[in-house]
């Protein structure tokens, strides 16, 4: 994807031009007018909401508190910016987070000292473990107050210190137009990660003139932050020698060739040097899946043929990925005749979980434009066997594990089946997000993933309850595209007071819940790990017809499988958002599966229960 | 099945980073002498699991920076990961592994030692030997000042033992590659 795909900054209408979409347009920009500029001079609120124009965030997630009202109060004089005030500031990070993924810009999010900057950190730490760019910004106390205890007051930087790529406390307001710049500039550049800036009350309040510093400014202000883009030219060699000496290739697409918009790049090397291409979680959507030298999802319940192909492979081209313990399993039985090249812009993910044989330290994109013209053209035909046996491994795991739980042949609703008509439906072009367990390896799977950036899913930190609020900054972060939110019933019911925010600011979000009144990865592995103690696993929920009657959302159900297109179809008519609830099999597995401490070639394809 | 393809040779288990033989490193740290560095390098040593013996942290000639000097056991493999997780952190500007280079390394150790008229001479001589200072000297105790390696001050620490230690205080170690070699880094100043 190229940066001209990406929709213009301001474009943030949800609706696309629907007529209900143009009324509250209008009525927002109404009730902007309204709040006129006071004539007054410029407070250290106004060097925020400036910076985020700058940048090009036009859209923040936030809640009011206390020390941050000095900022609401000058946030309608800034009609360019778009708030959306979410029901909990963990929607906000959320949202931030899904508007970054979708959108590729920075992802802000605001909240106020104390409780609403905790709220934060869950989304945070998200954003931190999957290299997404977001700028978190709360108040805090008055500087005086600092270390007193005082009301809503915590140590909020000591607590993101950990979970942020860097974090700031602000007390000056001559100090904010350079932290935010540097804050944005960390947040985007290199390997991406979340910032946090913390300005206390006064700081907000506080009259500044210092001026924004320039680009080169701040890349000046920041000499211990100068990440390396350009793969060298000694490695490029010898990883291009590894590659074209290589019979039996394959290779690891991860979050970085999106991260680096390297999709064409990524399909040239494959191309050009006949690799097939195994991705990540984060991978999904770094290659067209219909593409033939797409081999598929890899890991812990990637396909049996991915994973059997990287455990015969004799080079791995990681690209942008970083050997994950649910990408490996047990390191010592991983790809053992494998020679490993790793590209990754992050030096220190290098050698971290895997010793690796060639090491490229770079953007994957420009890596890989300078790798692909010295790289080997091989024939097609050189890789006849290859193919063949690989394609004769596909053939038999996509026989085996579609449909692998048995729920299927009872007649009853398969989620691999809704999710596959979800991609089906969509033309393949919607962003799809996942919540976190069997939806979210179920999406992985079974949608079918043409384009980047339209698949979210929280990888790192498995972070439940992420997928409705961070739809809701996807579709906010790509009007243009429909979103659709995957979640379980359990992960929905931790965020969906989000609900609400919604209604109110009228984000076309859908939602497919997949409700088996079960935790249900937590139930498959007490089945196949715990002997079947099926402790907490059983989830009551309540009617979610009457729940999004009560915020005013239009829901279908279904329960059988000839009800699914019909209710995607309808929920994809809504003007705004919209629900289905899919009651699917109580007890339908994930399938294959590597169990925890295990290697990739010890997976289980299907259960009939524990020997006796 | 042709050999165009042929799998690879029988699998060997592949090495898992960190399983090296363990032994000290001595790691130097130029960073930005900012409110918070300190912590936020503590914090990730604690994070990624390292066990750090001593961490020794002070101004330079150069006001914008401070440097630290950090001792640990650990391979080969997990000091690169350090090194290289350290350089995560925006505020850390230069990071160098000393062990293997000519390089001084001495801390400086504070001991109050049990003393009398009776056997003051005899720990007066010892602290000579390990060219200690004795910084204070009262009625039932001194306090010798010591600076040297960790086995020198391990060694005198032994010896006056015996007498009785009331009280021991150290800084951990600070290192200085030997020769004009020095650690060179790019900071705000440039």
């Amino acid at each position: 994807m190229t940066m001209t795909d990406r929709p213009e900054a301001g474009r943030h209408l949800p609706g696309g031009g629907s007529a209900a979409a143009a009324a509250v347009d209008a009525a927002r920009g109404a009730m902007l007018h309204e709040a006129k500029p006071r004539g007054r001079t410029r407070i250290g609120a106004d060097v925020v909401c400036e910076a985020l124009l700058r940048e090009g965030s036009d859209v923040l997630f936030g809640y009011p508190g206390g020390v941050v009202l000095p900022l609401y109060d000058v946030l309608g004089d800034y009609p360019a910016l778009r708030h959306v005030l979410v029901r909990h500031e963990q929607g906000a990070a959320h949202a931030a987070d899904g508007f970054a993924r979708a959108s590729g810009k920075v992802g802000v999010c605001l909240g106020t000292s104390g409780p609403g900057a905790t709220n934060l950190v869950t989304g945070l730490a998200t954003a931190q473990l999957d290299s997404i760019p977001v700028v978190a910004i709360t108040g805090n106390v008055v500087a005086a107050l600092l270390g007193k205890d005082a009301f809503q007051e915590i140590d909020i930087t000591g607590i993101t210190l950990p979970m942020t790529k860097h974090n700031y406390l602000v007390r000056d307001a001559d100090e904010l137009p350079g932290v935010l710049a540097e804050a944005f500039h960390l947040a985007r550049s290199g390997r991406p990660g979340p910032v946090h800036v913390d300005i206390t009350k006064d700081a907000l309040q506080q009259e500044t003139r210092a001026p924004h510093p320039s680009p080169e400014a701040v890349a000046a202000r920041l000499p211990g932050f100068r990440p390396t883009l350009e793969g060298h030219p000694r490695q490029l060699r010898v990883a291009a020698r590894a590659i074209s000496e290589a019979r039996r290739p394959v290779i690891l697409a991860g979050h970085g060739v999106l991260l680096a918009h390297a999709s064409d790049e990524l399909r040239e090397l494959a191309e050009r040097a006949q690799i097939p291409v195994a991705h990540t979680l984060l991978g999904v959507g770094a290659m067209d899946e219909t593409h033939p030298l797409s081999y598929g999802f890899m890991g812990m319940h990637g396909w049996k043929h991915v994973n059997r192909a990287i455990q015969s492979a004799d080079l791995l081209i990681a690209l942008g990925m970083r050997f994950d313990d649910r990408v490996t399993g047990k390191v010592s039985t991983y790809a053992t005749g494998a020679r490993i090249v790793h590209v990754d812009i992050d030096p220190s993910e290098i050698g971290k979980n895997v010793a690796v044989d060639v090491p490229v330290v770079g953007d994957v994109g420009r890596v890989l434009r300078a790798l692909i013209p010295i790289v080997r053209e091989v024939p097609p035909a050189e890789r006849a066997a290859y193919f063949a046996e690989l394609a004769e491994w596909r053939r038999e795991s996509e026989a085996s594990s579609w449909h692998g739980s048995g729920a299927w042949r009872d007649g009853l609703l398969s989620a691999d089946y809704v999710v596959s008509r979800i991609g089906e439906l969509t033309g393949h072009d919607a962003t799809l997000v996942a919540d976190v367990g069997q939806n979210q390896m179920w999406l992985a799977r079974y949608a079918g993933f043409r384009r980047p950036d339209s698949h979210l899913s929280s990888g790192g930190l498995g972070t439940m309850g992420y997928g409705m609020p961070a739809a809701m900054g996807a579709a906010l972060g790509r009007p243009d595209k429909a979103t659709w939110a995957i979640v379980g019933d359990g992960g929905f019911q931790m965020t969906l007071q989000e609900l609400a925010t919604l209604v109110q600011d009228r984000i076309p979000v859908r939602i497919a819940l997949f409700d088996n009144k079960k935790l249900g990865m937590i139930r498959q592995w007490q089945e196949i790990i715990y002997a079947g103690n099926y402790h907490s696993a059983s989830l009551l929920g309540p009617d979610y017809l009457k729940l999004c009657e009560a915020y005013g959302i239009p829901a279908w159900k279904a329960t059988r499988p000839d009800q699914v297109d019909g209710a995607i179809a309808a929920a994809q008519a809504a003007d705004g958002p919209a629900l289905v609830w899919f009651e699917i099999a109580e007890e339908q597995n994930v399938f294959p599966m590597m169990p925890a401490g295990q290697g990739l070639s010890d997976l289980i394809e299907k259960w009939e229960g524990a020997a006796e | 099945m042709s050999d165009d393809h042929a799998r690879p040779a029988a699998p060997v288990a592949r090495y898992v980073p960190g399983s090296g033989t363990q032994r000290r490193h001595v790691l130097v740290a130029i960073v930005n002498n900012r409110t918070g560095v300190l912590n936020r390098v503590a914090s990730l040593m604690r994070a990624r699991n390292f066990n750090v013996e001593t961490l020794a942290v002070g101004h330079t000639e150069d006001p914008s920076v401070s440097r630290m000097t950090i001792t640990l056991r650990g391979d080969d493999h997990g000091l690169e990961q350090l090194s290289k997780q350290l350089y995560r952190l925006i505020d850390v500007l230069k990071v160098q592994d000393v062990t293997q280079e000519r390089h001084l390394e001495h801390e400086l150790a504070l001991i109050k030692v049990r003393a009398n008229a009776a056997n003051r001479t005899e720990i007066l001589k010892i602290v000579e030997l390990y060219k200690g200072r004795v910084v204070d000297i009262a009625a039932e105790s001194i306090i010798i000042e010591a600076t040297g390696t960790e086995e020198e001050i391990d060694a005198l620490v032994a010896l006056v033992g015996g007498f009785g230690i009331k009280e021991l205080v150290r800084t951990g170690s600070i290192a200085m590659q030997r020769g004009s070699n020095v650690i060179e880094y790019e900071g705000v100043n440039g």
